[in-house]
């Protein structure tokens, strides 16, 4: 474990334009695909910022949106379904001197991998997470995802669902995200600015991205998506959870998708408050293991 | 008699339909979905009434799902590959142990890193272990057929069943089936009669823990039926050939080993090609035969070393890896056959959906009948693309990630070649 790290020391800036981040792979995604937004948000967040890509980490799931890190110039790392949260954890505490973004789906994050949403939120780990969603499976082609809406015809549910959809940003606010924000993928000002602050607040930073599938979800669409959202008021308090939370509901009510930056409060990062720890208890990283179980001798 | 041209995971989606499911629930992965989504586009049609499709948030979910609904004494069903059965399998060992009889299509596919969604049977050869009855289909119709015996095979003994189907090779190639009628299936596959079940008016509890005062002996009635089992298998195979009128099932299938010298031992679709070969070689004159393994698990012992005996060597072709000592399906026939004095050759082949084709085969085969084989061997392995590896690691300590490295060197090398 390596103590926390500033923010300058650890974007360690450089001058680069939004296509230098971008890695040589062609893009595989379908034409239209929502995704791409995503891709170019990013980028233009790293190069507003200025990430120097050698101190930049991409982790990723399975799935279209788990596609991203081959697409930017980082180190990266392809995982499993569900699991890039957790590597994600591991490779920040690891290392609290880069930054690390996910970027994932609907269905990585909130179906699969859900049960680890909770804890990198309340653990507030340093990093940013990218949920890139479309309210549908689009690897798999076509099956309903948690955040589907229940009349979504998809392959196993020829008929419309009989599950309520979630909303990722209801839950991160209440899981303890210490950022939470939302945007239209095709925003791409919004999107790439809520990236911005997202990587440079520090702690857990949840930014929900709305990205259409043309290619198998045939109700939400750009036209759609655009068309309900809607921009907080100016004068949003971004500092009460409750305030955050009643303006979502509302929104859904009125069937309409707040975006911009709901919430941001700081509260000790989980790197902070491990280096904090062996500070107090004393412990160091080149620990001597004989003295440990020395202190375990009878 | 109604034949049907139709993609393979449709043929198994019908087979599971006729067989009166009243539980499903699946979590989507390549190359099962075709299987999932024709029985959930059945159902909410209201053509499987009465049977509830419930979509999961994982294969975990999936499994655990089924192990109640069988518990419930619901005939529940799903389906899975690759990462999503290495996912479900804390509990794929619960329903065995807890003997519920869900039926599992596994689509077999590679395990990653690196992540391959082609064919393989490394996904299920690792859960041999777990409890389940584990079939192999060698075309559509067998995997159709099969899905009906394992209902009936895994109620009669309270054991969960797995059919294994190639993925993309069996799951999505249209071939023409025979889909039986709903009386055939009826008169085959009785109502389920759970051995034990929730019922409050007498209640049980099932999953109770045991410590070593007796698991042992529960864990040692689970082999037991197991080896029931293969006293069932042919039995269960012969009434179908009664009822539907076609041989499906059983626990292996010999081809042309009568006089053979040369037998091939192999499960699943591959021993189509293998056939092929071993036709093709006969009329040269040599004496070479196959055997399939359809019942991997239970392993038959006795009826794969009745075939095997008087041959002089056996060729194993395997579509998965035992990493650090070779052969799965060759350790078991190696078992079968101890006493006798036979050459036995460990073929690995088809990794990750590596073609294998005639000609390797005939090749290989050829090599096999000089006993010029190495006791190991893995076809058509590009030593170039492992070498250039290996010397990189020597030159290099931080050398990189070996898949992307070795990506680099196919296309480079392909670029030369193109
Ligand atoms: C354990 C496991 N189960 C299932 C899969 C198959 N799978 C791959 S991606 C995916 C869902 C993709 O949906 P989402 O995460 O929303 O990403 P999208 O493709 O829509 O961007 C599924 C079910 C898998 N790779 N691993
Ligand atoms: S299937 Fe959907 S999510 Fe995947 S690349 Fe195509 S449009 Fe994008
Ligand atoms: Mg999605």
């Amino acid at each position: 474990m390596n103590a926390p790290v500033e923010l300058k020391e650890r974007f360690h800036q450089v001058e680069l334009e939004p296509k230098d981040y971008r890695d040589g792979v062609a893009s595989f995604w379908c034409p239209g695909c929502g995704h791409n937004g995503v891709l170019t948000s990013l980028l233009r967040a790293l190069s507003e910022i200025g990430v120097d890509p050698q101190n930049l980490v991409s982790i990723s799931g399975i799935g279209c949106s788990s596609r991203l890190p081959y697409f930017v110039r980082s180190y990266k790392m392809h995982t499993l379904h569900g699991r890039a949260g957790p590597v994600a954890t591991g490779a920040q505490l690891a290392r609290p001197d880069l930054a690390v973004v996910v970027t994932g789906g609907d269905g990585d994050g909130f179906s699969i991998g859900g049960g680890h949403m909770p804890h990198m939120a309340r653990k507030n780990v340093n990093m940013t997470y990218i949920l890139m969603d479309n309210h549908v499976y689009g690897l798999t082609k076509g099956q309903a995802s948690p955040t589907s809406q229940r009349v979504m015809k998809a392959a196993t549910t020829p008929y419309g669902g009989l599950e309520e959809p979630l909303d990722p940003i209801l839950y991160m606010l209440t899981y303890g995200a210490t950022f939470v924000g939302q945007a239209f993928a095709g925003n791409v000002k919004l999107a790439s600015q809520l990236i911005k602050e997202g990587m440079e607040h520090k702690g857990f930073a949840f930014i929900n991205l709305l990205s259409h599938c043309p290619s198998f979800n045939e109700i939400d669409t750009a036209k759609t998506f655009k068309s309900s959202c809607e921009q907080l008021d100016v004068g949003h308090d971004v500092t009460d959870v409750s305030v955050a939370i009643q303006v979502v509901q509302q929104a859904k009510k009125d069937g309409r998708m707040p975006t911009g930056l709901l919430y941001k409060v700081q509260r000790p990062t989980l790197d902070e408050r491990m280096a904090e720890l062996v500070q107090r208890v004393g412990g160091h990283k080149d620990y001597d293991l004989r003295k440990v179980i020395d202190l375990a001798r009878p | 008699m109604s034949l049907k041209q139709c993609e393979g995971s449709h043929a198994v989606a019908a087979a599971v339909a006729l067989c009166r499911p009243e539980v499903i629930c699946a979590y989507p992965i390549s190359p099962q979905t075709h299987i999932v989504e024709g029985l959930g586009e059945m159902v909410k049609a209201g053509k499987l009434s009465p049977c509830e499709f419930i979509n999961v948030e994982s294969e975990f979910a999936a499994m655990s799902v089924a192990i109640g609904a069988s518990a419930a004494g619901a005939r529940a069903y799903t389906a899975t590959a690759s990462q999503g059965l290495l996912f479900m399998v804390e509990a794929v060992y619960n329903a065995s142990g807890l003997g519920l009889p869900i039926v599992m299509t596994v689509a077999n596919r590679a395990i990653g890193a690196p992540i391959n969604i082609w064919n393989d049977h490394s996904d299920s050869m690792s859960q041999r272990d777990c409890g389940w009855i584990q079939l192999f289909a060698e075309n559509n119709q067998e995997a159709l057929d099969l899905h009906i015996q394992a209902f009936r095979l895994g109620e009669e003994l309270s054991l969960p069943v797995m059919v294994c189907m190639d993925g993309f090779i069996l799951t999505h190639a249209y071939e023409r089936v025979d889909i039986p009628t709903q009386a055939q299936v009826d008169d085959y596959l009785p109502p389920f009669s759970p051995r034990q079940i929730l019922d409050p008016s007498e209640p049980v509890s099932i999953g109770a823990m045991v410590g070593p005062e007796a698991f042992t002996e529960v864990r040692y009635l689970a082999h037991a039926r197991q080896m029931q089992a293969l006293e069932l298998i042919p039995q269960h195979a012969a009434r179908f050939r009664k009822i539907f009128g076609r041989d499906s099932g059983g626990l292996v299938r010999p081809y042309r080993c009568e006089d053979a010298e040369t037998i091939v031992v192999a499960l699943g679709s591959i021993l189509g090609t293998i056939k092929d070969t071993i036709d093709e070689m006969r009329d040269e004159g040599y004496r070479i035969g196959a055997l399939g393994i359809i019942s991997f698990r239970p392993f038959p012992l006795a009826a794969v070393r009745e075939v095997l005996q008087h041959a002089n060597r056996v060729v194993i072709l395997e579509k998965s890896l035992a990493v650090g000592i070779g052969g799965i399906v060759s350790t078991d026939v190696r078992m079968a056959l101890s006493g006798f004095n036979l050459h036995g050759y460990t073929v690995i082949a088809g990794l990750g959906g590596r073609s294998i084709t005639k000609s390797s085969l005939h090749k290989l085969f050829r090599q096999a009948e000089k006993d010029e084989l190495e006791h190991l061997t893995f076809l058509d392995l590009d030593h170039n693309i492992v070498n250039r590896e290996l010397e990189r690691q020597k030159q290099k300590r931080r050398s990189g990630p070996i898949a992307e490295n070795m990506l680099r060197d196919v296309v480079v090398i392909a670029a030369r070649i193109s």
